[in-house]
């Protein structure tokens, strides 16, 4: 009984910041609302009994991508409002439509596969020793490629930010601009 | 009344769809890269629950592979937004034209 009460105001809160992060007008009350979603998936994942992933879901997610998605909108500003007429006409209408048939679809599509067993068996308990145990056993190699592709996205960062910016440089400084910037 | 792996599965399914229509409605490119987060939080949580209704940890490691690739897609992917920002000074899609009609 208690986990269906904890269930109900986490997902009324996770639903809430989800809608305030696709709806909100600044872009820090939405960064916020998936704050909240994502704090409450960490409510989740121990309900769940996948006690390392809410650590790493705190950690990394709404530690970390959140710290680096507010840096972002603080970097590219605040202020800019986002001009709210459509280019597409009935956009707003389609997309509400196209949302809640997708939503329809999965939950059709789901019903038929989801696996309702009833209780919690309760085996499958994550915790660190039986999550690394599956990592540097079964996992290995997967583990392996992630450094490898942490590794090229590190890399990658690093020459984006060393050649990305490299034309607003030339524009500043005289305005030879070297490479054509496409559709201006 | 118990909460079964089913009730989490909609919950995702509807975060789900919420980041789905976010993607589509919104014209910031920051908003819609948060979007895209979360609906990967949404069947990272359809991967738990389910993990914990097979009495499975694979549902778990799944995860956090999935949490792996989104830090990765988040760096890169922020990168190219200040980058686009720096040449351009705007966020938004609808400015972001040039490579279409």
């Amino acid at each position: 009984m208690i986990e269906v009460i904890v269930f109900a105001i986490f997902a009324v809160a996770a639903v809430a910041g989800a809608v305030t992060l696709v709806a909100s007008r600044n872009s820090v009350h939405s960064a916020v609302g998936l704050l909240v979603t994502m704090f409450s998936m960490a409510v989740f994942y121990v309900l769940n009994g996948a006690h390392f992933v809410a650590v790493v879901q705190v950690l990394i997610y709404a530690g970390a991508v959140m710290t680096l998605f507010l840096f972002v909108i603080m970097l590219i500003g605040v202020d800019r409002s986002e001009e709210r007429e459509e280019r597409i006409p009935f956009q707003r209408p389609l997309v509400m439509v196209l949302g809640s048939g997708l939503l329809v679809l999965i939950l059709l599509a789901g019903r038929a596969v989801w696996v309702i067993r009833g209780g919690r068996s309760g085996v499958a308990v994550g915790t660190i020793e039986e999550i690394s145990d599956r990592l540097f056993g079964t996992w290995m190699l997967p583990f392996e490629s992630t450094v490898l592709l942490l590794t090229i996205a590190a890399v990658g960062t690093v020459a984006l930010a060393r050649y990305g910016g490299r034309s607003r440089h030339a524009e500043f400084s005289g305005g030879d601009d070297d490479e054509p910037e496409a559709g201006d | 009344m118990e909460v079964t792996g089913g009730w989490y599965m909609a919950l995702g399914a509807v975060l789900f769809s919420i980041g789905a229509a976010g993607l589509l409605l919104r014209r910031n490119a920051l908003v819609m890269f948060m979007s895209i987060e979360l609906m990967l939080n949404a069947v990272n949580l359809s991967f738990v629950a389910a993990g914990n209704e097979l009495g499975s940890l694979d549902g778990q490691l799944a995860v956090l592979f999935v949490m792996v690739v989104a830090a990765a897609e988040v760096t890169v992917g922020l990168a190219i937004i200040v980058m686009v920002f720096r040449r351009r000074a705007t966020a938004s899609v609808d400015e972001l034209s040039g490579m279409g009609g």
